[in-house]
C-alpha cells in the first residue's frame, strides 16, 4: 500500500526525465522508431482527410506504430489521473499563481484551470482561444518546424542535430513571448 | 530528400516512407511488422502517458510556471531526458546494439530550414496558450478534459492547412 501512496504523490523531475529520455532507446530497440508525436497528427490527416495533397501521400500504415504510442498515452493519461490521481491539490509556483490569479484565472484546483477548459466553453470566446487557435498553433507550427518537444527537443537533441537545437530556441523564444505579451491581453478578452 | 530512384547507392530517402520531411517520429524498420507487434508501442505510450500525467507535464500551470521562470520542474523533466536520450543514442552507437529483429539501428539527420524557426516560434505561442505540445493533449483527453479533444481536431486540421500551403510557405 505504501507504494501506491507513493505513486499518488506527484512524481518530481528526476524520477519522470530519465523515464522520458528511456523512451528513445526503447523505441528504437522495439522496432527501429524515431520517438517523434507530433507526426501522429500528420498520419491522421494522411489516414482520414489526405485530399490529394502530396505532403500526405506516404503509407501511412507503416507508421501506425506512432499512432498506437499516442493511444496508449491517452490511456495513460487516464490511468495516471483516475487509479494513481494525486488526493491533494495541485501545487502551483507562489509567482505564477499570483500573477495568474491577478489576470483572471481563479480555479487553482486541477491540473488544468477550471474556469478555462471547461467541455461548457467549448462553443465561447475562450473556447475559440484557447482551444481552437491554441490548437492549430500548435498542430500548424510543429508541422511546420518538423517536430515538437519530443521530436525535435527530445529525439533531436539526443541526436546531437543542430537543427533541433534551433527549434527548441524557437519554441521557448514563442512561449516566452506568449506567456508575457499575448496572454495577458487574451485572458483579459475572456475575463 | 526527394529522389524516388530504386537503386542509388544509400539513399538515405529510399529508405523512408515519407519522402517529404518525414524524419520526424519515422519508422525505419525494414521488416514489416504485424498489427499485433504494435501493442508493445501501446504499452511503451501508456507508461509513457502515466509519466506524463503523474509528474504533471501535462499541466497548464507547469507549463506557465516554465515560461514564467518560477520554477524548475520543466527544465528538470527536459533536460534529464535529453541527457538520458544522448547517452542512450551514444551507448547504442557504441556499442552496436541492435533492435529486437536484429536491424541496426539508425536515425535520420534532421536537414535545416527556416520551417524551424517560423514554425518553432508558432508552435511555442500555441504551446504556451494551450498549456500542451502535441503528447500532453491526448494526455489531457485521458485524464478527462474532454474540452482538449478540441483542441487536438484543430490541431489537426493546423496540421493539414500546411500541408495544404506548404508550397507558399518560406523554407
Amino acid at each position: 500500500m505504501e507504494i501506491l501512496e507513493l505513486l499518488k504523490r506527484p512524481w518530481p523531475w528526476y524520477v519522470a526525465g530519465p523515464l522520458i529520455g528511456l523512451t528513445v532507446p526503447v523505441l528504437l530497440l522495439l522496432g527501429n522508431k524515431s520517438f517523434g508525436i507530433s507526426s501522429s497528427l500528420r498520419h491522421i490527416c494522411a489516414a482520414v482527410i489526405p485530399a490529394g495533397l502530396p505532403f500526405f501521400k506516404y503509407n501511412w500504415r507503416k507508421e501506425s506504430w506512432n499512432l498506437f504510442f499516442v493511444a496508449g498515452i491517452a490511456i495513460g493519461g487516464f490511468i495516471g489521473n483516475f487509479w494513481l490521481g494525486n488526493p491533494d491539490a495541485i501545487v502551483v509556483a507562489d509567482d505564477t499563481r499570483q500573477t495568474l490569479a491577478a489576470l483572471g484565472v481563479q480555479d487553482f484546483s486541477g491540473l488544468m484551470p477550471g474556469d478555462i477548459f471547461a467541455v461548457s466553453n467549448v462553443f465561447t470566446l475562450k473556447g475559440l482561444i484557447f482551444f481552437v487557435l491554441g490548437g492549430f498553433l500548435v498542430g500548424f507550427g510543429t508541422r511546420y518546424a518538423g517536430g515538437c518537444t519530443s521530436g525535435h527537443a527530445i529525439m533531436g537533441l539526443s541526436n546531437l542535430q543542430w537543427p533541433s537545437l534551433v527549434a527548441t530556441v524557437c519554441f521557448m523564444v514563442g512561449g516566452f513571448a506568449c506567456t508575457h505579451l499575448l496572454l495577458p491581453f487574451l485572458l483579459d478578452l475572456v475575463r | 530528400m526527394e529522389k524516388s530512384g530504386q537503386h542509388s547507392p544509400i539513399a538515405e530517402a529510399d529508405f523512408d516512407n515519407i519522402k517529404i520531411d518525414g524524419c520526424d517520429g519515422a519508422n525505419r524498420q525494414e521488416s514489416a511488422e504485424r498489427f499485433a507487434a504494435n501493442l508493445k508501442y501501446l504499452l511503451v505510450g501508456i507508461v509513457f502517458g502515466i509519466v506524463f500525467l503523474k509528474a504533471e507535464i501535462v499541466s497548464w500551470f507547469r507549463i506557465q510556471e516554465m515560461f514564467r521562470l518560477d520554477s524548475f520542474h520543466m527544465y528538470g523533466v527536459i533536460g534529464s531526458a535529453v541527457l538520458v536520450g544522448l547517452t542512450s543514442v551514444w551507448l547504442i552507437r557504441k556499442f552496436n546494439i541492435r533492435t529486437l529483429s536484429g536491424e541496426a539501428v539508425t536515425i535520420a539527420d534532421k536537414t535545416f530550414d527556416k520551417g524551424q524557426i517560423y514554425g518553432g516560434v508558432l508552435f511555442g505561442i500555441g504551446w504556451a496558450i494551450t498549456g500542451a505540445c502535441p503528447g500532453p493533449l491526448f494526455a489531457q483527453i485521458g485524464a478527462g478534459y474532454l474540452a482538449v479533444a478540441v483542441t487536438l481536431l484543430s490541431a489537426i486540421g493546423g496540421t493539414w492547412v500546411y500541408g495544404l500551403v506548404r508550397a507558399r510557405l518560406p523554407h
